[in-house]
């Protein structure tokens, strides 16, 4: 007797170069919560989007309580209660919440919307489901969890039986996904059956029931979360053992690699400075991490670092020499690599091949160009060695279109380039930020590979588990000053979490004695 | 006092005309296609009209009568030239700037070649008087009666309709909330089910029908039913994307641009009745370029501002997220 509410079958899904799904399948059971565990790139929402009609599988077959469907179109999934969470939320951003909610099944007379039918309903869901939302309020001026509130009501409004969520705890805060991992329960509690797409493992302990793992787009199994752990769960996504904790060497510091004095940004949101005569050096051969809660001055802070903001007074030496004025170029010819925080804005071009990706940091030099002509043979064959080296995957390989490749692999991309390259200093801001285990892993073996080669490592995190692992020393900001430096082998995350919110401070003399 | 209403009844023909193209290029671009090819579809629907009005004239028409069919005629046949847009631009995804541009170009050569060969001219000149003196009891209302119901055409009245119209589906209809979400997110409204190559055809042809009226009132209302290959509709296809830009994509702001645009350049053709203006003793040709020249100013100093729909001039994809 199976009682699977939805059921892929065989499911094979090709796109050029590549098989994102091979043969897989997946049952889901009415009212439990179904993870769907895998690296990026493991064809989670490849699945996602052939159950929602939004691709059409080469292979295989959907069933719903047990009967064979097609499905053709968002249409077709919404009609048979099948609702959807994107990851990049499908939200029109000069529409009300209400407007969004309807869209679609607009309640109308003779096609003239009636709204206020509409926030009736809305309201009282809303209530219902402690799903708190102002109907008239303009996405485009909303947090992100509220708008992520936004696209569940869409679900409920649709009378949607089964939720699919893809990676909703991605872009949220520590309490809002608390509230939403809350919020998945008390559906599946109701009966409702849901789908929640995640590469953290954590999660999936506390709120999953079953799950389903793949891995680079084959299926590996379904378990029941009662019967495992987060180490096999990681073994399965990843295919081998992956250790949690940081193996690395006690840091050898060695001399000033880059000092910064008096450092101040001008914001460019409010009036205030983002960045408040800020003083701190680093090291050779040490990894310091800059430690905050996010919009404490991270970024005007990293962005006056690399060039791409002005300071309004300071000074930053790079290896003895001010580098203050100078430009990008410069800056980053004299010694210093970036991995940034936008890696879709600053680290990459999107629509440009890999291969040309992995030589903008060098293609005016000689090795690469002759006389303004490009010298692609060189390229190529660069291209592949770091490919090789860093185990960058794509479809294509060098000829990739960067946008096509997932983003733990378009992050290896940029790091190949970024470490690579002659440097000194390497200023990695977020580098985990929406990568899989198994890709956190590589790169934070890539930054103490380069620590353990002498250079210096400056490391932007929000995550209180990677500062503390990661790190030789932190530095921990508060609106935009530096309010104390720690050890991280003598703190713990309670402290850390009082320097980080301002409820503690040590600056001054012991920043101060660092030099 | 006389002045004042001369020019305001002089300029409302004007301003409808640029209103209802402007109207039409809103509704391209709030569901994702650029049309540039404003100018072309009002030539091409002008030209059209304009070949039925020359047929039917003569006969024992009412003027009136041949004006709605003459609007019918040029709302086909706008809606028919924007096609060659919408399959462009839409079902082939060619660049849209690039397409609107040979469709500019093609429709002055094509009347300059056609009238050449059957009118030995380089367009057609109708003889219909469209023109009304006063409208019955209307037209003896003070201010009101003298501002909109003496010496005006029925294109007026009707444009008036079209703006309002316009409004309710932009804000209150299932239809616009659904194309100014293509325009803005395709991807959100494709995976709400809606079909967005339809809703970006249906928006392109709105388009193609309000241009090609725009072009028939032009010709009814400013060039006293003369149209050619030369001089064609004056570059009021352009001004209308101007005038579409500076109202912000939005049906009143666009309505009050269209009052602005049209005040400007029936000032500059009414220097003469003005003696201030007239005793300055500036060429009249200057004046006529303020309405072009002011267009270069607002634009310059409101597309930093301007929001423009987010998806627009992008042919849709559904593979790219």
């Amino acid at each position: 007797m199976d009682n699977y509410i939805i059921e892929m079958l065989g499911i094979t899904k090709m796109f050029p170069g590549i098989i994102a799904n091979d043969n897989i399948t997946l049952q889901l059971k009415k009212g439990e919560i179904h993870a769907l565990l895998g690296e990026n790139g493991a064809g989670k929402s490849t699945l996602m989007s052939v159950l929602f009609g939004l691709y059409q599988p080469e292979y295989g077959e959907i069933r719903k309580n047990g009967e064979v469907v097609n499905i053709n179109n968002p249409n077709d999934a919404n009609d048979l209660g099948i609702g959807m969470v994107h990851q990049h939320f499908k939200l029109v951003e000069i529409f009300t919440v209400l407007e969004n909610i309807i869209l679609g099944v607009e309640p109308n007379k003779a096609g003239f919307l009636q709204k206020s039918e509409a926030r009736k309903k809305v309201v009282e869901l809303s209530e219902k489901y402690g799903l708190s939302v102002d109907p008239d309020a303009y996405v485009e001026e909303i947090t992100v969890g509220m708008q992520q509130r936004a696209e569940i009501l869409k679900m409920l409004y649709r009378d949607n039986e089964i939720l699919i969520f893809d990676e909703p705890t991605a872009v949220l805060t520590p309490q809002e996904i608390r509230e939403i991992l809350q919020i998945m329960k008390g559906f599946a509690k109701e009966g409702k059956s849901i789908l929640f797409i995640t590469h953290k493992l954590n999660e999936i302990m506390e709120v999953a029931d079953r799950c389903t793992v793949l891995r680079k787009g084959k299926y590996i199994g379904t378990v029941d979360i009662e019967d495992t752990t987060k180490e096999e769960l990681s073994k399965m996504m990843v295919g081998r053992d992956i250790s949690f904790k940081v193996k690395k060497e006690k840091s050898k510091p060695k001399e000033i690699v880059l000092s910064v004095e008096n450092l101040t940004v001008p914001s460019k949101i409010h009036k205030n400075n983002a960045v408040k005569n800020v003083s701190f050096n680093i090291k050779a051969g040490e990894i310091v991490c800059l430690a905050g809660i996010d919009g404490n001055g991270q970024t005007e802070l990293v962005n006056a670092l690399t060039g791409l903001e002005k300071a309004s007074s300071g000074t930053i030496r790079l290896k003895e020499r001010d580098i203050t004025r100078d430009n990008i170029r410069k800056r980053s010819a004299s010694g210093m690599s970036h991995i940034p925080e936008d890696r879709h804005k600053h680290g990459l071009v999107l629509e440009y091949k890999l291969e040309e990706n992995l030589v903008l940091q060098r293609y005016w030099q000689k090795e690469f160009q002759k006389g303004g002509f490009i010298k692609f043979d060189n390229v190529r064959k660069y291209a592949n060695r770091l490919i090789k080296e860093y185990d960058i995957r794509s479809g294509q390989g060098p000829v990739t279109i960067v946008r096509s490749m997932s983003g733990g692999n378009q992050q290896k991309a940029i790091i190949a380039r970024e470490i690579d390259k002659e440097h000194e200093l390497l200023i990695a801001v977020q580098p985990t930020r929406g990568l899989d285990v198994g890709a956190i892993e590589y790169v934070h073996n890539q930054l103490i590979k380069t620590r353990d080669a002498g250079k210096a490592v400056f490391l932007v995190s929000l995550e209180l588990e990677e500062v503390l692992n990661v790190s030789d020393r932190i530095l921990v900001i508060y609106e935009g000053e530096i309010v104390g430096e720690l050890d991280p082998k003598e703190t713990t995350p309670e402290e850390l979490g009082l320097y980080m919110s301002g409820a503690k401070r040590n600056t001054g003399k012991e920043a101060n004695d660092g030099k | 006092m006389d002045t004042i209403y001369y020019l305001f009844q002089n300029m409302l023909p004007v301003a409808i005309s640029l209103l209802l193209v402007a109207l039409g290029g809103m509704f391209s671009e709030i569901g994702g296609i650029i049309n540039i090819a404003l100018e072309g579809i009002m030539l091409f629907g002008a030209f059209i009209a304009a070949l039925f009005v020359y047929s039917v004239q003569g006969t024992d028409m009412s003027p009136q009568t041949i004006l709605l069919l003459g609007m019918v005629v040029a709302a086909i046949s706008g809606l028919i030239y924007s096609l060659l847009l919408s399959f462009a631009a839409v079902t082939m995804k060619a660049d849209q700037v690039i397409t609107g541009t040979s469709l500019n170009m093609l429709i002055p050569a094509a009347i300059l070649l056609f009238a050449k060969m059957f009118f030995g001219s380089d367009g057609i000149t109708t003889n219909v008087n469209f023109y009304i003196r006063e409208v019955h009891i209307l037209g003896k209302i003070p201010v009101i009666g003298k501002l909109f119901f003496q010496n005006t055409y029925l294109t007026v009245m009707i444009g008036l309709v079209f703006l309002v119209i316009a409004v309710i589906i932009f804000y209150r209809t299932k239809f616009g909330l659904r194309l100014r979400a293509c325009g803005e997110h395709p991807h959100a409204a494709d995976s709400v089910g809606i079909n967005v190559h339809k809703m970006r055809y249906a928006g392109a042809s709105i388009s193609g029908i309000l241009a090609g009226i725009g072009g028939f009132f032009y010709s009814v209302g400013i060039t006293d039913g003369n149209v050619n290959g030369h001089t064609g509709v004056a570059g009021f296809g352009f001004l209308a994307l101007a005038v579409m830009i500076f109202g912000q994509w939005k049906p009143m702001r666009i309505f009050f641009g269209a009052l602005f645009f049209a005040f400007l350049r029936t000032l500059a053709y009414s220097v003469s009745l003005i003696p201030f203006l007239s005793n300055l003793g500036i060429d009249q040709t200057y004046y006529k370029m303020l309405p072009y020249f002011a267009t270069m100013i607002v634009l310059a100093f409101t597309s930093k501002k301007s929001r423009a729909p987010k998806a627009e001039g992008i042919p849709y994809d559904k593979s790219q997220r």
